[in-house]
């Protein structure tokens, strides 16, 4: 396999395509609403209308509006039909050819779409996930060609320090960094983890990618192998994705056999294998040396850092860990440049960042936009605002490790720094909007009870303090608790923030912090008056040594 | 070592472990494996596996009940696992699992006393976009109301008087 075998390849796959192309969703969230009837049934109305000719219908993956599904798209004119039942198919499929049909149709120009800057799904929703020749018709696996034949490892790593690239699992660790660590480590062994263990509840866009376009995931981590000397990977999965799981066996499968992994890949001396690790249901093993022990066949556990895993990693050697995103922007920024990466997004913050919308909003699924996007346009006017008229109240993103930002928040810029700013993190992505009717101490509740059944119990202040967090949190939103049980949350909260040993213990807080800051007076109303008469308003200012430090 | 009940599962179990060469970090692989083949991990077969990867008990069993998505328990005829997600709680999931836990009378994570049903919760399935989602026995259903959910899990349960 060589430059010209892939380029044969990639014509021959355009060459077959058909005048019409009807795009069927068959990523998880469509599939679940049955669009694989769907598409059987758009395959069978095809053949029985004589039309194979000239139309074909492919399984694609996400095509974003999810709450609409199952989505079909109809090329080249360009029309989305939503919530498509397979009883649509024949007049979908006769509609192609002037015919009439009653489907619902979508507005591909409805901001939701237009304001998309597409990079990493870019292929979501347009190839097949299920075949490489569609991959590398979207000019896949050029972006590995180039990192082989052209560059030294040292440039593909300046490449991505230039890109300005930052890691996109919650972090915002400059991933250029990260690799040249790698790379400068010593060691004869070195791996390439990719992080697919997306535990936040609210985020589905690394389940969409791998669904979407496996592909761009894996030759993201083989440049990523290449640029620090690592010849084998490691994909940490969810099992609760076996959709995600399926695919990437079948793209393994596929770019083994035809030589885009495994040994002397694109007639080089790069070897690089992937292989997959299924996990078993631990938040905790997002973080990445609790990854690492799992990936070991050990109990989820963290450990300290110092050593990092750059330095100390898998069974000891030097390990590059990304997330299944930041991988998903590798190859583009090698094919287009790291100066045109660069140039989207905001001063520290570079690119594109995928977040799932979901919630009260009237248009949930996925979306791409460029870093610094106010919140306001994400929410107001792609997501359509809250449903059935009623108003936003505040803005959770990060999980049970983020915040929450309120309604007069909305325009700020979504970026690293600004999220931070606001007591929020830009987390993976999950991005829930909450209406009037949320009441946000049961929001907090919500969010501990989650860290307290998933801290993993090594060390005390995350174990014991979650524990006693929730307790007090449902004592407040039972209208039990007191003022000083109030006083007691904001101690521990900043007790559990600074003595736990990962970061589940150390974020845990954060939605508690994050609504105590902005919706104080919802807890103050929960709140029961003291015995010896003291007003609950007491609590109203908290005491100076639990002000947030800025 | 064959196991003395001769049962075939777990000459399938073996020959995954071989699979791997009988490397000790697959142990997570392996119990998802047996898991899949046997629905629960009972002691019997953690010392099994165990033995066949050369690792003390406590170890494997300190892996298997460290996952939630391991079960040391067996599971009913039928599984209900309701999506307690962000955005399925903000759109009602709650209520959705209280109804289900009131018409089939038991409560999450337990299982009706005829071994039809078991009624699960989980953390985020990724389906977000189409809260509130339900998974009724490996099936994701989107948009799910109380009504709904106990017309899907009424007919597991037995017909009362």
């Amino acid at each position: 396999m060589d430059l010209d075998d892939l380029n044969a390849i990639a014509e021959k796959e355009r060459a077959s395509r058909k005048k019409t192309v009807i795009r069927c969703c068959t990523a998880a969230g469509c599939m679940s609403s049955h669009s694989d009837a769907v598409k059987a049934g758009l395959e069978k109305a095809v053949r029985e209308s004589g039309l194979d000719d000239r139309v074909e219908v492919r399984g694609v993956g996400c095509m974003r509006l999810c709450c609409q599904g199952p989505l079909v798209g109809v090329d080249p004119a360009g029309i989305i039909y939503e919530r498509v039942t397979p009883e649509d198919a024949p007049s979908l499929v006769a509609s192609t050819e002037g015919g009439a049909t009653q489907v619902r149709r979508g507005d591909p120009n409805h901001p939701f779409f237009r304001k998309q800057l597409s990079i990493v799904l870019a292929n979501s929703g347009e190839i097949d996930p299920e075949r490489i020749e569609s991959y590398i018709a979207a000019d896949g696996y050029l972006g590995l060609h180039a990192v082989l034949i052209e560059m030294a490892p040292k440039d593909a790593v300046d490449s991505v320090i230039r890109s300005g690239l930052r890691g996109r699992g919650g972090a915002g660790y400059p991933t250029g960094l990260k690799w040249a660590t790698v790379a400068k480590t010593p060691g004869a062994q070195k791996y390439v983890v990719c992080n697919a263990d997306e535990g936040d509840p609210g985020a589905f866009m690394d389940r969409s990618v791998l669904e979407s376009d496996p592909h761009s995931v894996l030759e993201g981590m083989a440049i990523a192998g290449y640029a620090v000397g690592a010849s084998q990977g490691f994909i940490y999965v969810r099992a609760e994705y076996p959709l995600a799981i399926k695919r990437l066996q079948i793209a393994i499968k596929q770019a083994k056999q035809i030589g885009l992994l495994g040994s002397g890949i694109l007639e080089s001396p790069f070897n690089f294998n992937v292989d997959i690790r299924i996990g078993a249901g631990a938040y905790v093993c997002g973080e990445e040396t609790a990854l690492m022990a799992s990936i070991e066949g050990k109990r989820g556990t963290p450990r300290p850092r110092p050593p990092f895993p750059a330095e100390s990693g898998l069974w000891g050697c030097p390990t590059l860990i990304n997330n299944v995103e930041t991988f998903a922007n590798i190859a583009p920024i090698i094919r287009r440049g790291a100066e045109w990466y660069a140039a989207i997004g905001t001063g520290k913050s570079k690119g594109t960042k995928v977040f799932a919308l979901a919630g009260k909003i009237a248009n949930t699924g996925l979306i791409e936009v460029p870093m610094g996007t106010p919140l306001r346009q994400i929410v107001e006017e792609m997501g359509g605002g809250a449903p059935d008229g009623a108003k936003i109240k505040a803005v959770q993103t990060g999980g049970p490790s983020g915040g929450c930002i309120p309604a007069h928040e909305l325009d700020t810029p979504v970026d690293y720094e600004s999220l931070t700013r606001l007591g929020s993190i830009m987390g993976s992505g999950g991005m829930i909007v909450m209406d009037e009717s949320t009441r946000m101490p049961e929001v907090a509740r919500y969010f501990m009870e989650f860290c307290m059944d998933e801290s993993c119990g090594k060390c005390i202040p995350c174990r014991a303090g979650t524990v006693q967090m929730h307790r007090l949190l449902d004592k407040i939103v039972k209208r039990e608790a007191t003022a000083g049980d109030l006083s007691k949350l904001e101690d521990l909260c900043e007790m559990v923030r600074h003595t736990s040993l990962c970061g589940l213990g150390q974020n845990a807080p954060n939605p508690v912090v994050s609504t105590l800051r902005f919706f104080r007076n919802e807890y103050l109303e929960l709140l029961r008056q003291e015995p010896d008469g003291e007003p609950a308003a007491a609590a109203g200012a908290a005491p100076a040594r639990n002000k947030e430090a800025s | 070592m064959k196991h003395a009940s001769g049962d075939k599962r777990f000459k399938i179990l073996e020959a995954h472990i071989k699979k791997f060469q009988g490397r000790q970090d697959a142990l997570i692989e392996v119990l998802h494996k047996a898991q899949e083949l046997f629905g629960y991990l009972e002691d019997d077969l953690l010392l099994f596996v165990a033995y066949q990867l050369k690792l003390p008990p406590g170890r494997v069993y300190g892996v298997a009940t460290f996952y939630h998505f391991f079960t040391l328990k067996p599971q009913g005829a039928h599984t209900c696992v309701v999506c307690l997600g962000t955005a399925c709680y903000v759109r009602g999931a709650d209520r959705v699992l209280a109804a289900i836990e009131a018409e089939a009378k038991i409560k999450a994570g337990e299982t009706t006393p005829d071994k039809q049903l078991s009624v699960l919760t989980a953390r985020c399935i990724g389906a977000c976009g189409i809260a509130p989602a339900v998974v009724y026995d490996g099936t994701t259903v989107p948009r799910q109301t109380p009504e709904s959910a106990v017309a899907q899990v009424k007919g597991w349960l037995p017909h009362g008087p």
